[in-house]
C-alpha cells in the first residue's frame, strides 16, 4: 500500500532524526575510509532508516542492552554493518571512537557482524538470506511464551538482492502461515547487488504481490521520507493476523552528492547502453568512496 | 567379556535379542526432556513419523512448529528460537539436516553460538531401499569440522534417549545421529550414560586389538569380540561421543592394546576413525585399521546386505583383527 495517513512528527523532531541521520552518515564515511575497505553504498541508503528506528521507534535500552523485554533487531544483510555499528554508537551502545577501529585485528566491530565480539548485537550475520528466518524463530517464541498480545516487536533489515536466497521465502512463508504480527521485516529496495542492478540480475518485481501471496502486509514507502519511515513502523503495529514487509525505496549513497549523481534506483531505464557505463562508473565510485577505499569486491 | 559394571543387556547375544530403532529412543528421550524443560521445543521439516518427533508434537502441539520442507529455514527459525531462551531440537533425515543446511547450521547455529539440537535420522547405510540419495555417510564429518560442535552417536534406542536428555542441558549445539532401522539393544535404563565419556563395553585383560565402533555397529563389534574370545583377546570401546572425544580412554586402549580398529557406518574420511586417528597419532601413534564406506556412495539393498558389501560386518571386523595382529 501507499502511506495515505501519516502520522505526523513534530517539526522539531523530524529535523532532529535527520540531521543525526546527516551526522551517522558523516561517521560511516569517516568509518570506512579509515577502515581501508567494507561497503559504501547500501549503509548510506539505510541512515535515515537506521536513525528512525534507534531513536524513534524501537524499544531498547543502551544502559542494558539484554533488557529482556527490548525489542528485536536482526541485521540479515550482514554487510551493511557500518550504519548499524554507527547508529550503535550514536545512540550510546559504545563510545563513538570505536568506530575508527572496524575491520581491524582485534576489533570488536568485525567486518559482518558477530555477536560474541560485540554482545549487544542479536545475531551474527553476514551470509545472506538467513536473517528473516531467524527473526521468525525469534516471533514464534515469543508467541509462544505470551500469545497473541506480544509486547515486544522482532524487525528483520534486509537487502533486495538477497531475495534471490531462497532460504528468504522458505522464512516468508513460515511467518505468513503463522501470522506473526509482530514481526517487521524491512526491505532495502536500492536495486543494487554486486554484479549490477537488482533488476537486470534477477528480477524480483512485482515484489509486493509476492510478499502479499505469502499472507504478509505491505507497506512501500521512500525510505529517505522520515515521515514515511516513523509511519509505517507505526501502521505495523496495528495489523492483526499477518507479519507486515515494509520495501523501502532508498538510494544507494544517499547523502552524498558524488554518488547520488544520475544515480537514483529508478532514473534509469536499465537496459540502456549509456545505464550500464554509466552504473559501472557510479559503481565503482560507490564501493570506493570516489576511489579514496579499496572495494572487497574488487 | 562383556563389562559387568555398566548393566548391559545379557541377552543381547540371544537369537531373539530386542530389537528397537535408535530414532525411537530419540523421540521418547524428546518427549521426557520437554516434560523436564518447558523451554524444550521441536520443529520438524515434514518428517514427524521418519523422525519420531510425533510423540512431542502429540504431547506438546503448542511447543512444535512445522516448517514445511524447509532444512535450511529449519535450522536458522531453531537458531531464532534459542535466541529467546528455547532449547530447540530440529529433526530431519542426516542428508537434508545437517546435509542440506550445513552453512545454516555453521553461521546461525555454531558461529552465532545458538544451543540448538540437530538431530540427523537416517544416517549410514542401512537407510536400506532407499537407495544412496537418502544415506547419510558424511554427517558426522561435516558436523564435528564446526567449532563448538558436539557430535553424539548413541548405539541403541536406550541409549539415544538419555542421550537426548543429556544434550537437552547442555548450552552448545549439539548433533545428534540417528538410524532408522531396529537394531539390537545392547545397554539397559541402568547403564551409565554421559556425554563426552567412552565407554569399555567388551573387557580383556591382555587385548591384542582395541575396537572403538559408535552408533549400531557396536553390535556387530562386540559379536566380532564374543566369537574370538578364546582365541584373540579383543577389548571393545563405545564410543558415543564422538566430539569432545574421551581421549583419555581412547589413548588408554591405545596403550593396553597397541593396535586400534575403528568401526563406523560412515566414511572412513573425516569421521569417527579420522577424530581417534587424529588423537593418537599426536598423543601414542599405533597401527589403526579404519572400517567404514571408502570413498564410495551408497545403494538400495537390505540393511544387512550393505553392511556386508561395505565391509562393515561382523566377519569385515574379524578379518582386519587377525590382519593386524
Amino acid at each position: 500500500m501507499i502511506l495515505q495517513n501519516q502520522m505526523h512528527l513534530t517539526d522539531e523532531k523530524r529535523i532532529a532524526l535527520e540531521e543525526t541521520a546527516n551526522n551517522i552518515r558523516e561517521s560511516i564515511i569517516e568509518m570506512l575510509l579509515e577502515a581501508g575497505s567494507g561497503h559504501t553504498a547500501g549503509p548510506l541508503g539505510m541512515a535515515d532508516i537506521f536513525t528512525v528506528l534507534y531513536f524513534h521507534t524501537l524499544k531498547h535500552n543502551p544502559v542494558d542492552p539484554t533488557w529482556s523485554e527490548r525489542d528485536r533487531l536482526v541485521l540479515s544483510n550482514g554487510h551493511i554493518c557500518p550504519v548499524l555499528y554507527t547508529t550503535m554508537a550514536y545512540a550510546e551502545y559504545f563510545p563513538k571512537e570505536e568506530l575508527k577501529t572496524l575491520r581491524k585485528f582485534g576489533s570488536r566491530l568485525q567486518g559482518h557482524p558477530h555477536r560474541e565480539w560485540l554482545p549487544m548485537l542479536e545475531t551474527s550475520s553476514g551470509p545472506l538470506g538467513e536473517g528473516l528466518s531467524q527473526a521468525v524463530g525469534m516471533a514464534l517464541a515469543e508467541k509462544m511464551d505470551v500469545g497473541t498480545n506480544t509486547g515486544k516487536r522482532i524487525y528483520c533489515m534486509m537487502s533486495d538482492g538477497e531475495l534471490e536466497e531462497g532460504q528468504s521465502w522458505e522464512a516468508a512463508m513460515l511467518a505468513g502461515k503463522e501470522k506473526l504480527n509482530n514481526l517487521v521485516a524491512v526491505v532495502d529496495r536500492n536495486n543494487i547487488q554486486i554484479d549490477g542492478y537488482v533488476e537486470d540480475i534477477m528480477p524480483l518485481e512485482g515484489l509486493s504481490d509476492k510478499w502479499k501471496a505469502w499472507n504478509w502486509h505491505v507497506i512501500e514507502i521512500d525510505g529517505h521520507n522520515i515521515d514515511e519511515i516513523t509511519s509505517a513502523f507505526e501502521l505495523a503495529r496495528a495489523v492483526e493476523e499477518k507479519p507486515t514487509v515494509i520495501i523501502a525505496h532508498t538510494i544507494p549513497g544517499k547523502g552524498v552528492k558524488e554518488f547520488e549523481k544520475d544515480y537514483r534506483w529508478h532514473g534509469y531505464d536499465p537496459n540502456s547502453k549509456t545505464a550500464k557505463e554509466d552504473y559501472k562508473k557510479a559503481i565503482d565510485e560507490l564501493r570506493t568512496l570516489g576511489g579514496k577505499i579499496k572495494s572487497e569486491h574488487q | 567379556m562383556l563389562n559387568s559394571d555398566l548393566k548391559l543387556n545379557t541377552k543381547m547375544f540371544d537369537d531373539d535379542v530386542e530389537q528397537v530403532p535408535i530414532r525411537k529412543g530419540f523421540g521418547e528421550g524428546l518427549v521426557q526432556a520437554g516434560e523436564e524443560n518447558p523451554q524444550v521445543v521441536g520443529l520438524c521439516a515434514d518428517l514427524t513419523e521418519s523422525t519420531q518427533m510425533f510423540m512431542f508434537k502429540e504431547k506438546f502441539p503448542n511447543r512444535f512448529i512445522e516448517v514445511g520442507v524447509a532444512e535450511q529455514n529449519l535450522a536458522s527459525v531453531a537458531s531464532g528460537m534459542a535466541a529467546m531462551g528455547k532449547v530447540p531440537f530440529i529433526s530431519s533425515y542426516a542428508m537434508f539436516s545437517p546435509g542440506r543446511n550445513w552453512e545454516q547450521i555453521r553461521t546461525t547455529i555454531a558461529y552465532n553460538n545458538r544451543p540448538v539440537k540437530i538431530a540427523g535420522s537416517h544416517a549410514g547405510v542401512s537407510v536400506g531401499p532407499d537407495g544412496g540419495t537418502h544415506q547419510a555417510i558424511e554427517d558426522i564429518a561435516i558436523t564435528r569440522v564446526m567449532p563448538r560442535m558436539v557430535v553424539v552417536s548413541p548405539c541403541d534406542a536406550v541409549e539415544a534417549k538419555k542421550a537426548t536428555v543429556a544434550v537437552s542441558k547442555t548450552d552448545t549445539p549439539v548433533y545428534l545421529r540417528l538410524a532408522r532401522e531396529k537394531t539390537p539393544v545392547m545397554t539397559t535404563a541402568e547403564t551409565p550414560f554421559e556425554i563426552g565419556k567412552a565407554r569399555t563395553f567388551w573387557m580383556s585383560e591382555k587385548p591384542k586389538v582395541g575396537i572403538i565402533a559408535t552408533g549400531a555397529l557396536l553390535y556387530k563389534a562386540l559379536q566380532a569380540a564374543k566369537e574370538l574370545e578364546g582365541s584373540i583377546e579383543v577389548e571393545v570401546l563405545n564410543l558415543s561421543t564422538i566430539k569432545p572425544l574421551d581421549a583419555e580412554v581412547v589413548i588408554a586402549l591405545a596403550k593396553k592394546a597397541g593396535k586400534i580398529i575403528t568401526v563406523e557406518e560412515h566414511q572412513v574420511a573425516g569421521g569417527m576413525g579420522s577424530a581417534v586417528g587424529e588423537c593418537l597419532a599426536e598423543n601414542f601413534p599405533v597401527p589403526i585399521h579404519f572400517i567404514g564406506v571408502r570413498d564410495q556412495f551408497g545403494q538400495s539393498g537390505t540393511p544387512e546386505e550393505l553392511i556386508e558389501y561395505y565391509g562393515m560386518g561382523k566377519n569385515a571386523i574379524i578379518e582386519a583383527v587377525k590382519k593386524l595382529i
